[in-house]
């Protein structure tokens, strides 16, 4: 805050003194918002309380203020609301386990080869994400290293395939989400002065407790950001439980894509969306205030 | 934690160190004795080695070869978290997500010392900030991060405390403030203090021990007086202060003198003060040392004539002087404005006089700007 006022001031100093001046700036930004966000946002909303018009067509619907539509989508679909959450927070897990140590190598171990790795971590990005998120369907088929590999160390059994499976989903589901994950992870290990480490050394604190007393916690803002990055979009995801999963791992996000494509049960559709808006946003709160990292960042 | 070496006491003996990066020798066969309880620093231009030496010390660095003792406990293979060392840093790198409290505390706590309160808050009034425990160190100034740097490492009470250019980013009026005060620190824990430093003002205010160093090796080495008054390179007479230098050949001794010719002109240098290997010479005088008169003036002691003023600057205190000898060098005179005599002027014919014991001689080989080429206020790193 201290910085927009900082930055505020300097623009009027900057402008002579003019006091509008900051608001012509946000101005492009506000409108963008108003236009493409509130617009939408409240659209939605009217649309949820939304019941069919009697004896019309379908996808014909009248506004009735029918908040029951909350309560019916919400119970009818229960399980999908609580796979969704269970496979973004096993991918952000899982995300965050291959991202850290990752991140930690290319932040403070790859000396010249830093900006190659980096990379190397956004080129994935080059390729659609539809065609990376169908080649899992190889990778984990019949005929990729995988399947024999893990039936090879007796961690699955002969019968069991990984395709149409959960395990796919959330691999899929960490692996699109992994440089979400570690791009924060990298800038906030990355701004780590290498002498507070030194310094632990110095105070007898040997490369484990460095980590755990000092590493680990200034990296917290990466860690949370990279986290919300992952969780947020994983929890609202349909293209990996649709291209890899089967119908025992539908998550929200497909039931909206169906209620509102194939059904056209559009109140139905809209109030999934506000319940899934609503419930991350108390978890990510919940989150944020737990982890304490606000002062750090 | 604590093993044998984090309880080691003693003098700190560095035997023939060597540190190579690649072709670059940082650290030159360097052997040095540091006594318990004193307050040693090493003086040196950028690039000279001296960090490299004190981070050898503190364990982040290995020597390429040498060993390191405190007292008898060879400590040169244990990693820095072993040794009963701490160092000030040259930016303090305090934890930034800790407070000023647990900062203090995380030597204590890292070698499992449960009650740490006293021992903080001793230390926090030994720097005089214990209103700030709580605080971030964000929220400190300079000057105070730089005392909680100092407090987070003499709470450990290390057999040796290392200081890397400790007042480097402060200003100079609280640069000279802080020098007072850790000096007196060091006085009062008792705690043998290496500091590392390009400032030899700050070295002689503080030290009681100063090695000046310069390519890897160590010049000279001494007390403070010593090294001014009796410097035994041209480095170190440049490095420390500013010296007049100039070429002489040894005619003959007088008593406990040497007779130096010096283009035809003769003075006397103590033998005391002579570092010279053979009759040719490099004889010194500090500028502060020579008395200037107006030519025709009778004047005693060490004597040269035939000078012409140069440049004069007025700088309050004293003014100073730029005197062109017959030999067309010009040497350099400090003058106290305490005689409320008006300075001379440029273009005045002058004498240079100066007590004979003041001079020194180096060896006539040695290169007299050595040390002189970099101002030791540019060498910031």
């Amino acid at each position: 805050m201290a910085l927009i006022h900082a930055a505020r001031s300097r623009v009027s100093a900057f402008s002579g003194g003019k006091a509008s001046m900051p608001y012509v700036l946000l101005a492009p930004g506000l409108i963008f918002l108003f236009t493409f966000f509130i617009l939408p946002i409240a659209n939605l909303a009217q649309t949820s309380t939304q019941t069919p018009i009697a004896g019309g067509d379908t996808g014909e619907y009248e506004q009735t203020f029918h908040f029951a539509n909350y309560v019916n989508a919400f119970l009818d679909n229960k399980e999908q609301f609580g796979r969704s959450f269970l496979y973004a927070t096993l991918a952000t897990v899982l995300a965050l386990a291959i991202a850290y140590p990752l991140a930690y190598a290319i932040a403070l171990k790859s000396g010249k080869f830093k900006n190659f790795l980096l990379v190397l971590v956004v080129a994935p990005f080059f390729t659609s994400f539809l065609l990376r998120t169908i080649a899992w369907k190889q990778i984990l088929g019949e005929g990729g290293f995988v399947v024999p590999t893990l039936r090879g160390l007796h961690i699955i059994g002969e019968q069991t395939s990984l395709t149409a499976s959960a395990v796919a989903v959330v691999a899929g589901m960490t692996y699109n989400f992994l440089p979400f994950m570690t791009l924060p992870l990298y800038a906030s290990l990355e701004r780590i002065d290498p002498r507070t480490l030194e310094a632990s050394g110095d105070l007898y604190a040997n490369g484990i407790t460095t980590f755990r007393k000092v590493t680990l916690p200034l990296s917290m803002p990466g860690v949370v950001a990279g986290t919300l990055l992952t969780f947020i979009p994983a929890a609202g995801d349909y293209v990996n439980a649709a291209i890899l999963g089967n119908p025992n791992t539908k998550m929200i996000g497909n039931v909206i894509d169906s209620s509102f494509f194939k059904i056209v049960d559009y109140p139905t559709a809209a109030a999934l969306s506000f319940t899934l808006m609503i419930a991350i946003l108390i978890l990510v709160t919940i989150y944020i205030r737990k982890s304490g990292t606000d002062e750090l960042v | 934690m604590a093993d044998a070496s984090t309880s080691a006491k003693g003098d700190l003996r560095l035997t023939r160190i060597t540190k190579s990066f690649g072709d670059f020798t940082a650290v030159d066969d360097l052997s040095l004795v540091i006594p318990e309880g004193s307050f040693f620093a090493l003086l040196g231009p950028s690039g000279c080695g001296k960090t490299t030496t004190l981070r050898i010390i503190a364990g982040l660095e290995e020597p390429t070869v040498g060993s390191i003792h405190i007292g008898a406990v060879d400590i040169t293979t244990k990693k820095s978290y072993q040794r009963p060392i701490n160092t000030v840093f040259q930016n303090y790198a305090l934890f930034p997500h800790l407070t000023i409290y647990e900062n203090v505390a995380f030597g204590l706590r890292r070698r499992g010392i449960k009650d740490v309160k006293e021992a903080v808050d001793k230390v926090l009034n030994l720097v005089e900030l214990p209103h700030l425990a709580q605080r971030k160190p964000t929220q400190l100034s300079g000057g105070q991060q730089q005392r909680i740097a100092l407090a987070r490492a003499i709470v450990n009470r290390p057999a040796l405390l290392l200081l890397d250019e400790p007042l480097g980013a402060l200003d100079l009026k609280l640069r000279r403030q802080m020098q007072i005060e850790l000096k007196w620190i060091q006085t009062e824990v008792g705690l043998t203090f290496v500091h590392v430093t390009h400032d030899q003002e700050e070295a002689m205010t503080m030290a009681d021990t100063i090695a000046v160093m310069n390519e890897g090796k160590i010049e000279q080495m001494g007390s403070p007086a010593d090294l001014y008054d009796n410097p035994e390179t041209a480095f170190v007479a440049n490095f420390l202060g500013q010296s007049n230098l100039i070429k002489g050949t040894v005619e003959g001794t007088d008593g406990d003198s040497l007779v130096v010719n010096v283009f035809s002109q003769r003075i006397k240098i103590a033998k005391s003060r002579s570092h010279a290997k053979d009759n040719s010479v490099l004889a010194g005088i500090r500028p502060e040392k020579i008395r200037i008169h107006p030519e025709g003036t009778p004047a005693t002691g060490n004597v040269l004539t035939g000078g012409v003023i140069a440049d004069v600057s007025y700088i309050g205190v004293s003014t100073q002087y730029q005197v062109e000898m017959p030999w067309k060098q010009e040497l350099m005179v400090f003058e106290q404005n305490d005689d409320g005599v008006p300075p001379l002027n440029k273009g005045d014919a002058v004498v240079l006089s100066w007590e004979s014991i003041f001079t020194f001689a180096l060896a006539g080989d040695e290169d007299a700007s050595a040390g002189s080429e970099v101002m030791p206020e540019d060498l910031d790193e």
